[in-house]
């Protein structure tokens, strides 16, 4: 067994700069006692400050100091909750359910201390019900319970097949008996969440991070990435060639050498994830995979997504298709996005074709205002920037398609975007 | 007492009662729900703010403090 405050020994037989991967290594239970032995726990809160001088961010879209959310809801003054969110719902992503494939005992190590460090007793793993992951998850959590590794008690919950699932409203409703949508967060969910509890919600990749702080510390953390966004992510990387790949890359990468841009041009580069954004290609190619960088372009990490569109395709066509599924998505709670997003997207469908009528871009921005920062969720936001971008991205081939026109070679759709349940008919249990 | 009106959106039913209530900070949309002025509501208008609050039909404005 390793000293618990020593170094992940695969640091040591790292191959890549900055000791990674840290996270993307095949471990079943045995290899990752070998490498890392049991769970560090040291008492609650301890694990806070080191979190905190790490300078960890959640991996799940938002970019919140993970150290900020700890703390409050260790400061809640009652018995916590603590769920892991695995419920990656962006069609085009696909790290965090890599990771729950290959590394589960780094989450779930990351589960434990984090219940721990914030006084939980009760954890919940939430995730989407993936052919054999659950088993592979329940087979995990057995091993677990027979080598005396948790301390709280962990069980694994199912989420719909449905893009607000993992939003951390809904996962605490959804976790509560209730469907998985969004809630109204007034009080907070670190102060009311599951049962009524503290709830700590962090995205699997933030846990597995956690863990690996926890036995590697602050400064071993912050050997990758930047100073002011320290540590590595994981990014989920749609290549021109139609490839994808899940990367472990330090915070700061230039977007073009993870696309591989130069080898394989993309017309255009979608960063975040459907409540993204679109950049030219010539844009993209320099800036950083890190907030900091993209913040100037109108762009952020989000959920890690990187794609890059192929030549031939059509980017109005594909944003068209992504904005009528994320209005189909809207769970349609807040009248300002069930009014809004239905016409966004019909608007933005007419707007694709030839002859549109003129008032017809001066109505989609003014739906746009009118629908963003108004929901009790970020989905209109998210919604209304993935739209401004494309606009702005693919002003020529709009032109084009207004005259009749449209430069694609290939139909064929780019972006997944899964063939939907039909609105009205939406089960979000 | 630095207080805000805040909607509760999935509660609004777009009654509009707030609209009419507190004009000073309340307009509706096209589609007839609030849109709510961040502004603080000062000593003056707090009287009609705390009507519109609870005589909204969907009890879903809220007063709070400022962020």
């Amino acid at each position: 067994m390793t000293a618990t405050h020593a170094l992940p020994r695969h640091d040591r037989r790292a191959t890549g700069p900055g000791g990674l991967p840290r996270l993307l290594q095949a471990m079943d239970l045995d290899a990752h006692l070998d490498a890392y032995g049991p769970p560090p726990y040291r008492g609650a809160r301890q694990l806070i400050e080191v979190v905190a001088a790490a300078g960890l961010t959640g991996r799940g879209g938002a970019g919140f100091p993970a150290a900020r959310k700890l703390t409050a809801v260790a400061e809640a003054g009652r018995r916590a909750v603590v769920v892991g969110n695995g419920a990656e719902s962006e069609p085009a992503s696909c790290k965090d359910k890599q990771l729950l494939w290959i590394a589960p005992h780094l989450v779930l190590d990351g589960l434990q201390l984090a219940a721990e460090a914030v006084g939980a007793t009760r954890a919940y793993l939430y995730v989407h019900p993936h052919p054999g992951l659950h088993q592979q998850l329940g087979s995990a959590l057995a091993a677990r319970a027979a080598a005396g590794l948790d301390r709280a008690e962990v069980q694994l919950m199912s989420a719909p097949p449905r893009f607000l699932a993992g939003e951390e409203s809904a996962v605490v409703s959804r976790i509560n008996g209730g469907p998985a949508l969004p809630r109204f967060k007034v009080p907070p969910t670190f102060q009311r969440g599951v049962a009524g509890a503290p709830t700590l919600v962090h995205n699997v990749e933030t846990l597995a991070h956690l863990a690996q702080i926890a036995r590697g510390g602050a400064s071993w953390f912050r050997a990758a990435g930047t100073a002011e966004e320290p540590g590595s992510m994981l990014a989920t990387c749609r290549r021109a060639d139609g490839t994808v790949e899940v990367a472990e890359t330090a915070i700061g990468t230039p977007l073009g050498e993870l696309l591989r841009l130069a080898e394989l041009p993309g017309q255009a580069v979608l960063v975040g994830g459907y409540h993204g954004t679109w950049l030219t290609s010539a844009d993209a190619a320099a800036l950083p995979l890190a907030n900091a960088g993209l913040r100037p372009a109108g762009a952020a990490v989000g959920a890690g997504l990187l794609a890059a569109l192929p030549p031939g395709r059509c980017g109005i066509a594909e944003a068209v298709r992504v904005v009528r599924y994320l209005a189909a998505e809207s769970a349609g709670q807040c009248g300002p996005c069930l009014s809004g997003l239905p016409r966004i997207a019909t608007g933005f469908a007419e707007l694709a074709a030839p002859r549109p009528r003129p008032r017809l871009r001066a109505d989609l921005e003014r739906w746009a205002r009118l629908a963003e920062r108004r929901g009790a969720c970020h989905h209109p936001d998210g919604s209304v920037s993935f739209l401004r971008s494309a606009l702005a991205v693919f002003a020529s081939e709009l032109t084009a398609h207004a005259h009749g026109q449209c430069s694609a070679t290939s139909h064929r759709p780019f972006l997944p975007v899964p063939v939907g349940v039909p609105a009205g008919q939406a089960d979000w249990t | 007492m630095n207080q805000q009106l805040r909607v509760n959106p999935i509660a609004c039913t777009s009654h509009g009662l707030c609209a009419e209530l507190l004009p000073e900070r309340v307009s509706l949309d096209e589609w007839d729900y609030p849109i709510i002025s961040s502004e603080p509501i000062p000593p003056g208008l707090r009287k009609a703010a705390r009507r519109a609050v609870t005589d909204c039909p969907a009890l879903a404005l809220l007063l709070t403090e400022r962020r």
